[in-house]
């Protein structure tokens, strides 16, 4: 296991992300909410480079008493990747499928030191 | 010499108060100033606020949805809407029309041929989108003169010169003879390998009007392809759904299934023995319910069917299928089964559908563990060779690989 330098703090802008190649292995570094992700760019559905769609909240159906719908609602404090090859959705928390918790990602820790930005690969 | 005073109108900018400046001339002569009139229908161009208004959705997904998916042509209150594309979640949709392409050859062949080698596809049967919805046109001559102008479109400037692409092209299903004029004048050019019916058209595929055309297809050694498709508003059971993957899950078989039944029902395989169907993209898991069911009835309602020899099932099992999207969630059981019962071997063809929403890439064949190399080289390739008679061309990309794994190779 080594720590990888992705890049200098803030060099990757909000929303953004950064593409790494270590060694045989792909990894999108996320940068969201000021917090640092970072996920194999593989989507387990068909292969997909899931770190370079976008990220967007989940979606709620809210219903009401009775089980009356009553509107739609995106959940922000839920983030989703979506791959971009066919809207597969990965928790951006922790990159466990949206619908199937026996996919993942393979996610890999991000450690911030001395204004730098690492990946434990 | 007095200079006439006048208005150049090639650079005069429109001004609503100039065109109806007669109107206003009118109001002056009249002396409409001495009484009040009051307009109860007037109207104004709300779509041109259109991007303030949707702020005013109360509904946060639906309001982004909105904002994606515009107001008008194909936008949201529209009959279709354009929830393909997910509402902004598949990137390629809007980002592909800003791809570069050299001026030569045609922008769709440079794009077309990119997918295709790096998805490893040599040879692509080529499906129009937006005009796969030209059968919800209401007016029937529109759909013939723009299925026209898209079929002789796509023969002059692409199947003419790229051979890698090849068409089944568009057939006008709501006007018969327009269907049969269309195998007339482009059966024999460059590139085209059948005809398509695109599935939700309102005609039965056993009416006698149709006759002539499949027995020109038939002839002509081509295949007749029938492609899912789904519509929206203007379909009584469609429009009881409310979410686009109920429309799309349902619409892409159903009209394939009710075609497909009615080409049984109908004998139709009996009538044209040598003619080759194809039934396109509606993924796999609605042949073995088709099949079950009606050989189920045919065995007590055989007296309605006398053209059929076989059950339906043995039929069917002669015909072409597209494997996309195929149904492939924690079913490998069902789907082994569904390649037994379908003869994939021999009768199942790969197809992506790139680059829409649930296109599948080649590995979704060849990573199937119940499958030999043979039936995946067949599927993936020798099947459709098959059933479009094809003389297979090889893609650059593949030869310039072959030849470098040659050289590479030790004496």
């Amino acid at each position: 296991m080594a720590d990888v330098l992705v890049c200098k703090d803030g060099e990757i802008a909000e929303g953004g992300v950064r593409v790494i190649q270590a060694g045989e292995v792909e990894i999108g570094v996320i940068r969201h909410d000021g917090k640092y992700y970072a996920y194999r760019n593989h989507c387990p559905h068909q292969g997909g480079p899931v770190c370079e769609g976008i990220r967007m909240p989940g979606v709620l159906d809210i219903i009401g008493e009775g089980g009356i719908f009553l509107q739609q609602d995106f959940d922000q404090k839920d983030i989703h990747i979506v791959c971009p090859w066919h809207s597969y959705e990965f928790h951006l928390e922790d990159g466990v499928n949206v619908c199937d918790k026996r996919i993942r990602l393979q996610k890999f820790k991000v450690v911030e030191k001395d204004g730098a930005v690492y990946i434990n690969v | 010499m007095d200079t006439l005073n006048y208005r150049d109108l090639s650079v005069e900018e429109f001004d609503t108060k100039t065109l109806l400046a007669h109107a206003a001339q009118q109001a002056k002569q009249r002396r409409y100033e001495d009484f009040l009139i009051v307009d109860v229908d007037a109207h104004h161009y709300e779509s041109d606020s259109f991007a303030e208004i949707v702020e005013y959705i109360e509904d946060p997904v639906m309001r982004q949805q909105a904002k994606y998916q515009g107001f008008g042509g194909t936008g949201i209150a529209s009959g279709p809407g354009s929830y393909q594309n997910l509402n902004g979640r598949l990137t390629r949709y809007p980002k592909v029309r800003g791809e570069k392409t050299p001026p030569t050859p045609h922008r769709d062949i440079t794009l077309t041929k990119r997918w295709m080698d790096s998805l490893g596809i040599d040879v692509g049967c080529m499906f129009p989108t937006p005009m796969l919805q030209l059968g919800t046109c209401p007016r029937i001559e529109v759909e013939v003169a723009l299925a026209r102008a898209y079929n002789r479109w796509l023969c002059e400037n692409v199947l003419a010169h790229e051979p890698r692409i090849r068409s089944t092209l568009y057939l006008p299903f709501r006007d018969p003879e327009a269907c049969y004029q269309m195998v007339q004048d482009f059966g024999d050019r460059k590139g085209v390998i059948g005809f398509t019916v695109v599935s939700p058209g309102k005609k039965g595929v056993h009416d006698n009007a149709f006759m002539k055309t499949w027995a020109a297809i038939e002839e002509r050694n081509l295949a007749l392809v029938f492609h899912g498709a789904y519509t929206w508003g203007g379909d009584q059971h469609a429009e009881l759904c409310n979410r686009f993957i109920a429309v799309h899950a349902l619409g892409f078989t159903w009209f394939n299934i009710l075609h497909m039944t009615n080409w049984l029902c109908n004998g139709m395989p009996e009538r044209f023995p040598k003619l080759r169907t194809c039934w396109i993209e509606s993924g796999l898991a609605w042949i073995p319910f088709l099949m079950q069911r009606l050989d189920n009835e045919w065995m007590m309602r055989s007296s309605e069917v006398p053209l059929l020899k076989r059950k339906p099932s043995d039929y069917m099992r002669e015909m072409y299928y597209s494997t996309q999207p195929m149904e492939m969630v924690d079913n490998k059981e069902a789907l082994e089964l569904t390649f037994k019962m379908i003869n994939a071997e021999t009768q199942l063809c790969y197809s992506s559908d790139y680059p829409h929403w649930d296109m599948d890439l080649p590995s979704t064949i060849y990573d199937l563990p119940f499958l030999t190399e043979a039936a995946k080289r067949n599927i993936l390739g020798g099947n459709a060779k098959r059933l479009f008679n094809l003389e297979p061309v090889v893609s650059e990309a593949k030869v310039k690989q072959l030849a470098e794994r040659n050289a590479a190779r030790p004496a």
